[in-house]
């Protein structure tokens, strides 16, 4: 079980790390997926240590929001795609509030 | 040799996720990911939660990378992709993935030809899960058929204004 804990840690961290180096906008979605992925993996583990189907029902809550981020985010990465003609995160640094 | 499974599994994960943060094409990175959410499928099956296995390989590695494959395609048109997709077809790149992929699916033979489940953990059938879902958790349920309802919504209004525009491209 420690095993598994741990390996959701190493995915977990991967994905940040992802989302911290890359400056694609795709490519940090994509480690988004990674991260919440991790997350589901740990309520699983956990799940199926107690013998509980709490776990499974959160990584079915944590499937909907991934769902609904995906699309929401895609949506956010054309927008910036049309607007920017690039899909760097660093070229929305002029935005005035 | 059910912890065998999950070392050979556990690897096959960290090594797709390193590829797919280190590939420089985003569609490189997706073929990786994909290999990714799989194992991460696996695990969850030899862990004994079979339905949530199911739902990884069906929503994850199927539904969300198919909206990210639609969304790469409609971000590179023109003659560009025509060179792109032969060089995409040349062996070096989906080599990786496949071989990864091939271990994934020797893992799979070999926990049918064994018999059951690793046991590595409590098996928690899909009637549990169901039976939880439908009962403390009716509440969660309504709050995420609500959260897909906005999610819907959000991606749609973002959307459409973009559609217009490139319709009025196209006719002037």
């Amino acid at each position: 079980m420690e095993l598994g804990l741990s390996l959701s840690v190493v995915l977990f961290v991967l994905g940040l790390v992802g989302v911290l180096v890359r400056r694609n906008l795709i490519m940090m979605l994509m480690s988004l997926e990674v991260m919440l992925n991790a997350t589901g993996l740990a309520f699983i583990v956990a799940g199926s240590r107690w013998g509980q189907a709490d776990g499974q029902i959160m990584f079915l809550l944590i499937l909907t929001l991934a769902a609904a981020e995906v699309g929401v985010g895609l949506g956010l990465a054309l927008q910036i795609f049309h607007r920017f003609h690039t899909l760097d995160a660093d070229s929305m640094n002029e935005m005035k509030g | 040799m059910a912890l065998i499974l999950f070392y050979i599994t556990s690897a096959v994960a960290i090594f797709a996720t390193v590829m797919m943060i280190t590939r420089l094409n985003a569609v490189h990175g997706l073929l990786y990911l994909i290999l990714s959410l799989l194992s991460v499928g696996v695990l969850f099956f030899l862990l004994g939660a079979y339905f949530a296995a199911v739902l990884e390989v069906i929503i994850y590695a199927g539904a969300i990378m198919v909206l990210f494959v639609f969304v790469i395609m409609m971000l590179n048109q023109g003659k560009k992709t025509i060179d792109q997709e032969r060089m995409w077809l040349q062996s070096g790149i989906w080599i990786g993935p496949s071989l990864l992929a091939l271990i994934l699916f020797v893992e799979m033979l070999v926990v049918i030809a064994f018999g059951g489940n690793a046991k590595t953990g409590h098996v928690v059938t899909a009637k549990q899960v169901g039976i939880a879902l439908y009962g403390p958790y009716l509440l969660a349920v309504e709050l995420a058929s609500m959260l897909l309802l906005a999610g819907l919504v959000g991606a749609y209004h973002l959307g459409k204004p973009m559609l217009s525009t490139s319709k009025n491209g196209r006719k002037s």
